[in-house]
């Protein structure tokens, strides 16, 4: 018989599987990636799959780079199914950016600001020319050293507010809702929207912000400030009753400042879009802060019109592992459906040339 | 396996799951949102089917996993594996042996009983989704059983084409009430939902939905009286076991238009087979 049942789904996984280790080794002669190797000199991939992985530990998250093999979705996805069997204990109290520990701060609306202009490590203004250099291993020149700024920074959405310039963010409705653990609802509150851009796939969310820049849900914005730098995590622990700082993690915060002309129910005045992303991620926390703007079309009484200000559209395709998942997944065999097809097809065509048959 | 618990997840997220389970069959059909967790297996391969499984399998269960109606394509393989793995419990690929069976795109043809349940992986479980992509809308369409536009799209298949188009995951009308989608079995599968013995739950892992049908529950394929629903399978007869009414596969068998028909079911094509039938 021409045809034998496929049996060996069993030996052909095990196979796929050896082979792929293999793959993923290279070259014997070349010497292995060391994990710290990743975590410090891919500091960006390491950073984004923290965030979209939606856990901060930048030792698993450069693990998951070099197990995906520099899939940086997959090392996301890797880092997810860790972090969902993790018990969870506690939420920090809220994170106060504006006590940063600045490396990174600048505010395109003022040409200067109090606590000043800081371009900290960017590639904002290199020339995109390949270092050939790099190619050779070589120590890079030590960075001159400046003084630490004193004390804080203000954050400049906050010296508009005081002049009382931008609406004031609405105060959340207690507990923040959490998309890992309950199923997301709409209309969406502003946090369950946040939660869901913070770990939203970066091109996604670059896509979607980029629209609302070419006129698809338009809100005109200006980056009020983009800051970076490390910010302490504090824990209240029930038994205790007091706060203890639990360490820093180093973050983006990106705030727009959007133009806004009022509406029946608001007196003119500037809105604000709130980005937020661990590391270095401008990009990430400048479309996430788009996104948080435009999400709030239907809050203020605007148009909701683009994809951009929807909420139900942006959130359920953001998720870049349920998105890749859903669209790998038409590899899976699906030839009992398509045999299904086969034949309704056949019986269409059957019925059309039927009627098409000239009547003796 | 070291470090995880039984069945993968931990107790407090099946519990969690298993009241959704429990409100599912306590309104037949009605999608219950559900907090859906990351699995280690990636989404749209059998994530809510898994969870589903999860949460109900005890360490007497043995367990059936089927793809495409067949024990031994790689993502049955695969999620069997998982749960052998895991749960550490038996594992068959006779239908009548098996306590829960957890299949992707097909109803086993062994007629199954009260002591069984039977677990669906869904990837859409919104029925009305190709008519209404807003889920918000969809729902207020279900909470006031307000299903004119999918019988519209039936209308317009019939005028348009003289019969439904609808071959896979065609819609039913569960206890009267909601309209809910059997998951992509073709339709030829839909008839066993109707008043079937065993507990039939779907978990739709990525949407974060499970609904259920249970026992002995009246479930209607859409149709109109005048166009009453029919099931189709390929003009053919298996080339192993020779069954005349099973779901067949279309097998190519050459570049030349060669093709053979094979039972979808493998189980069941091999009982009979074996039995000399």
């Amino acid at each position: 018989m021409a045809y034998v049942a496929v049996k060996g789904g069993e030996r052909a996984i095990d196979a796929a599987h050896a082979w792929r280790a293999e793959a993923r080794r290279g070259d014997p002669a070349v010497p292995a990636l060391a994990v710290a190797q990743i975590e410090n000199q891919l500091g960006r991939a390491v950073e984004r799959v923290m965030a979209e992985g939606s856990l901060h530990d930048r030792e698993l998250a450069a693990l998951a780079i070099r197990q995906a093999e520099g899939d940086l979705i997959e090392a996301a996805f890797l880092l997810r199914a860790y972090r969902t069997t993790l018990p969870r204990f506690g939420a920090s109290v809220p994170l106060d950016t504006g006590a940063m520990a600045i490396r990174r701060r600048i505010s395109a609306i003022f040409k200067d600001v109090p606590g000043g202009q800081v371009l900290g490590p960017t590639t904002d203004y290199t020339h995109r020319l390949l270092d050939f250099a790099l190619l050779a291993e070589r120590a890079p020149d030590s960075a001159p050293l400046a003084e630490a700024a004193e004390g804080t920074m203000p954050r400049v959405a906050d010296l508009l507010a005081a002049e009382g310039l931008i609406r004031p963010d609405q105060p959340g409705s207690g507990e923040p809702s959490d998309l890992t653990r309950a199923p997301p609802a709409y209309p969406a509150p502003r946090d369950a929207r946040l939660q869901g851009l913070a770990r939203g796939d970066e091109g996604f969310l670059l896509g979607l912000g980029y629209s609302t820049q070419r006129g698809y849900g338009g809100s005109h914005p200006f980056a009020g400030e983009i800051r970076m730098g490390a910010v302490s995590v504090v824990i209240v622990p029930d038994e205790l009753g007091f706060p203890i700082d639990i360490g820093e993690i180093v973050l983006t915060e990106c705030q727009m400042v959007n133009q806004f002309a009022g509406s029946k129910t608001e007196p003119a005045r500037f809105t604000t879009g709130y980005g937020l992303a661990f590391g270095q991620a401008d990009r990430r926390a400048m479309a996430m802060a788009l996104l948080d703007r435009s999400l709030q079309a239907g809050e203020l009484g605007e148009d909701v019109t683009a994809p951009a200000q929807n909420a139900e559209f942006v959130l359920s395709h953001a998720d870049n592992i349920e998105a890749t998942g859903f669209v790998e997944h038409l590899k899976l065999p699906h030839y009992v459906d398509f045999q299904s097809e086969v034949e309704a097809v056949r019986r269409l065509r059957a019925t059309a040339a039927a009627a098409a048959e000239p009547v003796a | 396996m070291n470090g995880y618990n039984f069945a993968y997840l931990d107790e407090q997220t099946k519990r969690m799951i298993r009241r959704a389970i429990l409100k599912a069959v306590a309104i037949p059909g009605h999608q219950v949102p559900f907090g859906s967790r990351e699995m280690p297996l990636p989404y749209g391969w059998g994530t809510g089917g898994i969870q589903v499984t999860a949460s109900i399998l005890g360490a007497n269960d043995v367990l059936k996993v089927i793809d495409q109606g067949a024990d031994d394509t790689t993502n049955a393989v695969s999620i069997r594996r998982f749960f052998a793995a895991t749960a550490g419990v038996r594992t068959t690929t006779r239908t009548a042996e098996a306590s829960v069976i957890q299949t992707r795109h097909r109803i086993p043809e062994t007629k199954l009983t009260e002591r069984q349940i039977l677990v669906y992986q869904v990837p859409q479980p919104e029925p009305l989704y190709r008519l209404e992509p807003s889920r918000t809308e969809s729902r207020r369409m279900h909470g006031l059983a307000e299903y004119g536009a999918m019988h519209v799209k039936l209308y317009e298949d019939i005028s348009r084409l003289g019969q439904v188009a609808i071959s896979y995951d065609y819609p039913v009308m569960v206890n009267g009430r909601y309209l809910t989608s059997p998951s992509p079995i073709p339709a030829f599968d839909n008839p066993k939902l109707h008043l079937m013995p065993a507990l039939q739950l779907f978990g739709a892992g990525r949407e974060k939905r499970i609904y259920a049908i249970p026992p002995y529950t009246d479930v209607r394929s859409l149709d109109f009286e005048d166009h009453p629903f029919r099931p189709h399978r390929a003009r053919a007869v298996c080339a192993i076991c020779g069954a005349d009414q099973s779901y067949l596969d279309e097998v190519l068998t050459d570049d030349r238009g060669g093709r053979m028909f094979v039972c979808s079911d493998t189980d069941y094509c091999a009982g009979r087979a074996g039995a000399g039938a």
